[in-house]
């Protein structure tokens, strides 16, 4: 690391301006998860973020944050609208790759009996996408429903029921998505995979509560006790967000030059500028095409639920993205201004009574989900008014990787992994273990110790931890 | 017979070098190591034939669309590739990919995108080489 940063609080360490940047960077970190964070490319990519035109505060890595391609993986950056700049490698490929969660009224000990079945039908109804076509196929014409509609045109489909959309961020339909601008190749590549799951870290878990810190917001968010169980669905736009930002992407290098940018992947347009104007149209495209995948996905959850459990009821808790440009507003030097917030893994976290939030939690906070891995924990979290003024309304979304695919394929072997899935009574159902392998827990950072960070900094609050007792991987 | 592709450590992504003693076989073996991400190392058979032709201001920008090529031939098309014969002219480079349906084969990978991350091109002296880092 040459990059010299200095400790600001326990959790709180600094990149000060260096080498043009224009704001400073911040890193959200323990001791523990900073020793991480410093041996990979993260820092030079978050002070190559801060060199873009028109940020505003700090270019932000979060607790879980690791070196991406562009901007960090776990990365936040905030622009001003009018001088700032809109760039597809600060919000991801994978647009709008977010996390769905679902409360049932099941108990862990009624479930069980069935775990083994469940599984495998959620395993049969839930395609991954990869090398084959989804079962819902649709029509040319029906894709520019999807991409403007998102959860809307699902339910009027019959997927899911009306009571789903308000817990959806944005209503699952973000507005101001327009389908024109998106690519005939990017929706070639997405025509065969809505209701696909995707491979590398995507995945499909049933959960148990297993422990449940802020009873009165758990049970506002539907998470009423301890062996309850739900289910967490991570999941994005597969191969239409993919191209939509490639697209996009190449479009900018091209009108706006790449010379200039300490790294080719930060190429962007200017927020009010036609192309700028024109990728948000089409990332929010995207975006409600995620949403209705994920919206999908559920709903064969809860079909393959259905066969087993014929009354059993699965809730929608929230539905949130984790890699997205968001326009909201924030206080800056005691003034409200509207701000055009990059996240690219990760979550946003709104405090109390922020109108974004769904209608039932607005007293609360925003639900934020944080998937661990598929041998840990996974984490609910409420946004926080702290997380508004110190990381524009963002904490961490994972656990974060640590180590390369190519090592963990090295050290781990589909065995380690099964023995190990064995003695956390988990079960895996999976198209390809050495895919799973991969995915390891161990290759991936303490998500206890993400979430603790979140919590003690105030920008993401302890709700409730959830137990995989299933894992439905491509 | 030099090395024609390697992996190399990235926490998240999939970051491979290339190698070849020409342009033409440069581009060949990225589409080796592409094919070698999507079947996970395995023998892919080569009965169907696809071509494309892509156009580069720079051999980054070339290297950036070809890969993207594939990406979309297997998301869009279900094919997956073996192997490519490419040849380049100037700015244009044209590929012929052989290889089969995806559907054929169980236990593939995905790749979300080529990117500019950490990417170069380069010719020193008899031998080109490339660098890639891979959304997947």
């Amino acid at each position: 690391m040459k990059e010299k940063v200095k400790r600001i609080s326990e959790y709180i360490y600094e990149l000060p301006k260096q080498d043009g940047m224009n704001v400073p960077g911040r890193i959200f970190a323990s001791d523990k998860l900073f020793e991480k964070i410093k041996n990979d490319l993260t820092l030079q990519q978050v002070k190559n973020v801060a060199k873009l035109q028109g940020i505003v505060g700090y270019s932000i890595a979060m607790m879980d944050a690791h070196q991406g391609y562009g901007a960090p993986v776990g990365g936040v950056a905030a622009f001003d609208i009018k001088r700032g700049v809109v760039s597809p490698g600060v919000i991801g490929f994978d647009i709008n790759c977010g996390v769905r969660l679902l409360a049932s009224d099941l108990d862990k000990k009624d479930f069980i009996k069935k775990r083994k079945d469940v599984l495998k039908e959620i395993y049969k109804n839930v395609p991954s996408g990869v090398g084959k076509k989804s079962d819902f196929r649709i029509s040319q014409k029906e894709i520019d429903d999807v991409l403007v509609r998102g959860v809307e045109w699902a339910i009027e489909k019959g997927f899911g029921e009306s009571r789903d959309i308000e817990y959806c961020e944005d209503n699952g339909k973000i507005e101001g998505a327009d389908s024109k601008k998106v690519s005939a190749k990017a929706r070639g590549r997405g025509m065969n995979q809505l209701g696909s799951l995707g491979a590398g870290n995507h995945f499909l878990e049933i959960q148990e509560v297993e422990k449940i810190y802020d009873k009165k917001t758990a049970g506002i968010f539907g998470i009423n006790n301890v062996g309850q169980i739900t289910v967490m669905i991570h999941s994005g736009s597969r191969g239409l967000g993919h191209q939509v930002a490639s697209d996009y992407m190449q479009i900018m290098e091209k009108e706006y030059g790449w010379k200039h940018l300490p790294d080719r992947q930060l190429a962007y347009a200017p927020i009010e500028s036609p192309l700028g104007k024109d990728y948000i149209a089409a990332m929010r495209s995207a975006a409600n095409f995620g949403f209705a995948n994920r919206h999908l996905i559920m709903h064969q959850v809860r079909k393959s639920f259905t066969k087993y459990f014929p009354k059993c009821d699965l809730k929608l808790v929230y539905d949130v993205a984790h890699n997205i440009a968001k326009f909201e507003e924030y206080e800056i030097n005691g003034k409200k201004k509207l701000l055009c917030v990059h996240r690219k893994g990760a979550t946003r976290s709104l405090g109390p009574g922020r109108k974004e939030i769904p209608s039932a939690y607005r007293k609360f906070g925003s639900p934020i989900l944080i998937p661990g891995t598929m041998g840990t924990y996974s984490y609910v979290l409420v946004g926080t008014k702290k997380a508004e003024e110190i990381s524009f309304g963002s904490t961490a979304h994972g656990a974060g990787r640590v180590m390369s695919r190519s090592s963990a394929s090295k050290q781990i072997t589909p065995e380690d992994l099964s023995k190990e899935m064995r003695e956390k009574d988990i079960l895996l159902e999976v198209g390809s273990l050495r895919g799973a392998v991969d995915e390891a827990p161990s290759a991936y950072k303490d998500v206890n110790e993400v979430v603790r960070v979140s919590d003690e900094l105030g920008i993401g609050k302890l709700v409730a931890r959830l137990k995989p007792l299933g894992v439905v991987k491509g | 017979m030099i090395k024609k592709f390697e992996f190399l450590g990235h926490t998240s992504e999939v970051k491979f070098r290339a190698y070849g003693k020409s342009v033409n076989e440069l581009f060949e073996s990225c589409a080796l190591a592409v094919s070698s991400v999507l079947s996970r190392g395995m023998k892919i058979k080569e009965p169907i034939k696809k071509e494309i032709n892509v156009y580069g201001k720079d051999k980054e920008s070339m290297l950036y669309k070809f890969i993207e090529e594939i990406i979309y031939l297997f998301d869009a098309d279900g094919f997956i590739v073996s192997k490519a014969k490419v040849n380049v002219e100037g700015k244009s480079l044209n590929a012929v990919f052989y290889g089969d349906e995806s559907v054929n084969y169980k236990d593939l990978d995905a790749i979300k995108s080529p990117t500019y991350a950490e990417m170069y091109v380069k010719n020193n002296g008899k031998k080109w080489e490339c660098q890639v880092v891979l959304d997947v």
